[in-house]
C-alpha cells in the first residue's frame, strides 16, 4: 500500500466512493461485519453526542467546545485498532477516539463545563489529557514513544494534529525526532481545510501534508478521511509498519470540518455555503451506512431509534455532569506539586479565613 | 569517604550515582553523548551506561523539552541539558505549557517529574546569549521547582534530591564556578532537601542573601565588612522556589537588615521577593530599607562591557555599609 500510494505520486487513497461503493478492492481491509456495524454505530454516537453538545453550549449549559461534525471516521477508524495498551495522545477533535480508549462522555462534558476533573479519565489507561497549544503534544508522543523502544514494551503511539498545526515548529521537530529514534508514532493529520478561518493553502505552499514525510525519512500516505475503509486500512498498515520496528508513520487524513472551529467561532464569515454544501455527497456516515446497507448489514429504519437511544444516554450522563457540584478550593492548590509547599499552604489558609471572615458578616 | 571535585565533577558524580540505581533515568541533549557535554557535565557517562540512556539528541530544544514529557508520563525519569540557558528559550512553550501543567492537568494521574539542567549566569568572556540569569522567569511559573547550587558538595547533593523529586526540577548551573572552587565531596550518595536554604555564615548586624556563584563574592564582600566590625549573617537560597520564607524571616528579625544579592536584573526579579517576605515576616525588626544589589535592568553586555554589570565584592561592601549606616 504505501509503495503504491508515495505521497510523491498524488494518488490519494480511497476504498469506497460516495456512494458507498468498493472501487480499490484490492484494500479492501478485512474486518469482521459486525465490526463494521459497531464502527458506524460509534461513529452514529460520536456526531449525535456533538450534535447535542453543540446546542448544550446554545443554551449555555457548557462552554466552549470544538465540534468533530464531518470527520468521524477518522476517530472511528483509530477507535477499532487502538488497543487499551496502546497511547493516545490527542489534540482536541477526536471524540471517538477517547471514548474507545475509555474515557466517558461524562468526563468530556465537565472539562467543556471547566472542571479539570474532566482530564482524569479514570478509566482510559495511556491516555493524556487535552493538548490546547496547537501541535506540541506531537512531541510527547515522540518522547512516548522513545520509552517504548526503550522497554521494549508491544505498545504504538497515536497522535493527532490538524492541518494548521502542522505549520508549528513542534510539527516539524516531532516528525524530526521520531524519525531518527525510529518511535512506533502513528501522527495523524485531520486536515479539515481550515484552521479556525485560515484555509489550507495560506498554511503552506506544499502539495499536502503527506509528502512532508520524506523530509523526515519516515512513511507517509494521504488518505481520504472521509472513508472509514481507506482509514481502517492506513491505520492497520501503520501499525504493523510500527510495530515491525521501523518507526513512524504520517497519515494525513483528507477531511473538511463541516462545523465551526468551536462554539465560539462563525464559518459564515470566511467560507461558502456552497463550499460546506459540497461535502455532503462525501459525509463519512452517509458513505459507510449507503455500503452497510448495501450489503444489508444495517437496516436504515432503524437508525431513528438508535438516535432517540443515544441522545437518552447522552442527556443522562449531561446532566450527571452538570450537577458534578462546586470546585473545592484545595483542588486548586493540591495538584501543582507532589506536595502541596509551604507558601502555598499559606495563600490557600489565608484565603479560607476570608471567606470565613466573609460569610460572618453576611 | 571524600573526594576533591569541582562542580562539574560533582554533577557528574550525583547522575553516575543514580544511572547507576535507577534505569528510568536517561540522559539527553545537544551533545551530551560522546562529548560529555560542551562542559563535559556529563563526559563518561555514554561509555558507562549505554547510547540507550545517554545520547545526543537533534538540536531543538523545544523537541528535547517535549520529547522529555512523553517520557516521563510513560515512566522514565529524563535529565536533559540545555546547552545554555539563554538557548533554552524555544523550550519556553514546552515548559510552561506542558512540563509544569501536567500533574495539575491530569489530577495527579501523570507526572512530568523531570530535571532540566543548564550552564548560565555571566561572567566567562561568552558569545551573545550565554550570560544571562533568567531563573525569575521560571520561578514564576507555578508547577515547576528551580534548584541553583553555589558549591560542589551542593550541587551533588541538590541533584541527587532533583532525581528523587516527584516534581519537574529546573537545575541552573553557574558556569562561573563549574570549576572555580574545589572542596571535599562526600563519595557515597547524599541529598540536600529542595526548599530549604542554608545559612553559610552566622552573622549579627545585617542578612544577605544569594545564591550561586554571587555566594562566593558575597563572602568576600563579607571578610572586607569585617575589619569594618559588621558582622553578617549569609544566606544561600540554594533553592529559588520554593523559596524557604522561614529561614530568612529568622535571619532578619535578629539582624534586623536585608540585602539580597544575584546576578539576574533587578525589576521583578527574586531580590523584589525576598524584600517582601521580609517586610511580611518582619516589618517590626527592620532598621532599614531591604536592599537589592544586581544587574542592572540591562541586556547582558559582551565581555568587553561585561565588567560594569558583574557584581564585586566591593560593590557588595559598599551597599553592606550603607544599610549599616542607614
Amino acid at each position: 500500500m504505501f509503495n503504491e500510494y508515495e505521497p510523491i505520486n498524488k494518488k490519494i487513497f480511497q476504498i469506497i466512493d460516495n456512494d458507498g461503493k468498493v472501487i480499490n478492492k484490492k484494500y479492501m481491509p478485512e474486518i469482521e461485519d459486525t465490526e463494521i456495524v459497531e464502527a458506524y454505530k460509534s461513529m452514529l454516537f460520536a456526531r449525535t453526542a456533538d450534535m447535542m453538545i453543540v446546542s448544550y453550549q446554545r443554551q449555555g449549559r457548557i462552554f466552549t467546545y470544538p465540534p468533530n461534525y464531518g470527520q468521524e471516521a477518522i476517530s472511528g477508524a483509530v477507535a477499532r485498532l487502538m488497543r487499551k495498551e496502546d497511547w493516545l495522545v490527542p489534540a482536541f477533535r477526536e471524540m471517538g477516539a477517547y471514548l474507545a480508549k475509555g474515557a466517558s462522555l461524562k468526563e468530556i462534558f465537565l472539562y467543556f463545563m471547566g472542571y479539570e476533573d474532566g482530564q482524569n479519565f479514570e478509566n482510559a489507561k495511556n491516555f493524556l489529557p487535552y493538548s490546547v497549544p496547537i501541535a506540541s503534544q506531537l512531541i510527547h508522543a515522540a518522547g512516548i514513544g522513545y520509552a517504548i523502544n526503550y522497554r521494549k514494551t508491544d505498545q504504538i503511539v497515536f497522535t493527532f494534529v490538524g492541518d494548521g498545526g502542522t505549520s508549528e515548529g513542534d510539527f516539524h521537530e516531532a516528525l524530526n525526532f521520531a524519525g531518527v529514534w525510529k518511535a512506533p508514532v502513528i501522527f495523524i493529520v485531520q486536515n479539515n481545510q481550515y484552521g479556525i478561518s485560515t484555509p489550507f493553502k495560506v498554511q503552506t505552499a506544499s502539495e499536502g501534508i503527506a509528502v512532508k514525510s520524506y523530509a523526515y525519512g519516515i512513511k507517509g500516505i494521504q488518505v481520504d478521511g472521509n472513508d472509514f475503509f481507506a482509514m481502517y486500512k492506513a491505520v492497520k498498515e501503520s501499525v504493523d509498519y510500527a510495530k515491525a520496528g521501523n518507526g513512524p508513520v504520517l497519515i494525513e487524513a483528507v477531511t473538511y470540518r463541516k462545523g465551526a472551529h468551536t462554539t465560539s467561532d462563525d464559518p459564515t464569515k470566511y467560507r461558502s455555503k456552497e463550499e460546506e454544501d459540497s461535502w455532503d455527497a462525501k459525509d463519512p456516515l452517509k458513505r459507510l451506512k449507503a455500503y452497510l446497507v448495501s450489503k444489508k448489514l444495517f437496516d436504515p429504519e432503524e437508525e431513528e431509534n438508535l438516535v432517540e437511544e443515544y441522545k437518552k444516554e447522552i442527556d443522562r450522563q449531561f446532566v450527571e455532569a452538570e450537577n458534578y457540584g462546586p470546585v473545592p478550593l484545595e483542588d486548586v492548590f493540591k495538584y501543582n506539586y507532589a506536595d502541596m509547599p509551604a507558601d502555598l499552604k499559606e495563600q490557600m489558609v489565608e484565603h479560607e479565613k476570608f471567606l470565613k471572615w466573609k460569610e460572618a458578616r453576611s | 569517604m571524600k573526594k576533591i571535585m569541582n562542580m562539574v565533577n560533582a554533577i557528574n558524580d550525583a547522575l553516575d550515582i543514580k544511572l547507576a540505581e535507577d534505569d528510568r533515568i536517561i540522559v539527553y541533549g545537544e551533545d551530551v553523548g560522546v562529548e560529555g557535554g560542551v562542559f563535559r557535565v556529563t563526559e563518561g557517562l555514554q561509555a558507562k551506561y549505554g547510547v540507550e540512556r545517554v545520547f545526543d539528541s537533534p538540536l531543538a530544544e523545544s523537541g528535547i523539552a517535549g520529547t522529555a514529557v512523553g517520557m516521563s508520563v510513560a515512566g522514565l525519569k529524563p535529565v536533559i541539558e540545555m546547552q545554555f540557558s539563554g538557548f533554552a528559550n524555544p523550550a519556553f512553550n514546552q515548559v510552561v505549557s506542558h512540563v509544569s501543567r501536567m500533574r495539575n492537568r491530569s489530577r495527579g494521574k501523570y507526572t512530568s517529574d523531570m530535571v532540566i539542567r543548564m550552564p548560565y549566569g555571566g561572567g566567562i568572556n561568552a558569545l551573545e546569549h550565554h550570560s544571562e540569569s533568567l531563573e525569575a522567569i521560571w520561578a514564576h511559573i507555578p508547577g515547576l521547582k528551580v534548584v541553583i547550587p553555589s558549591t560542589p558538595h551542593d550541587a551533588k547533593g541538590l541533584m541527587i534530591a532533583a532525581l528523587e523529586s516527584p516534581d519537574p526540577v529546573w537545575f541552573m548551573e553557574p558556569k562561573r564556578i563549574y570549576r572555580a572552587i574545589k572542596q571535599e565531596v562526600e563519595s557515597g550518595k547524599f541529598s540536600i532537601p529542595i526548599g530549604k536554604a542554608k545559612v553559610v555564615q552566622s552573622g549579627t548586624d545585617v542578612t544577605v542573601v544569594a545564591y550561586g556563584a554571587m555566594v562566593r563574592e558575597v563572602q568576600k564582600a563579607s571578610v572586607l565588612a569585617k575589619k569594618e566590625g559588621i558582622s553578617v549573617e549569609i544566606i544561600d537560597l540554594r533553592t529559588i522556589y520554593p523559596v524557604d520564607r522561614e529561614t530568612i524571616a529568622e535571619s532578619v528579625k535578629k539582624t534586623g537588615r536585608i540585602i539580597t544579592v544575584h546576578e539576574a536584573i533587578k525589576t521583578f526579579g527574586v531580590a523584589a521577593e525576598i524584600s517582601s517576605i521580609a517586610m511580611e515576616e518582619a516589618f517590626l525588626h527592620l532598621e532599614a530599607p531591604p536592599k537589592r544589589v544586581t544587574g542592572f535592568d540591562v541586556i547582558v553586555p559582551l565581555p568587553k562591557g561585561e565588567n560594569h554589570f558583574i557584581i564585586s565584592p566591593e560593590k557588595i561592601f559598599y551597599e553592606i555599609l550603607r544599610t549599616v549606616k542607614y
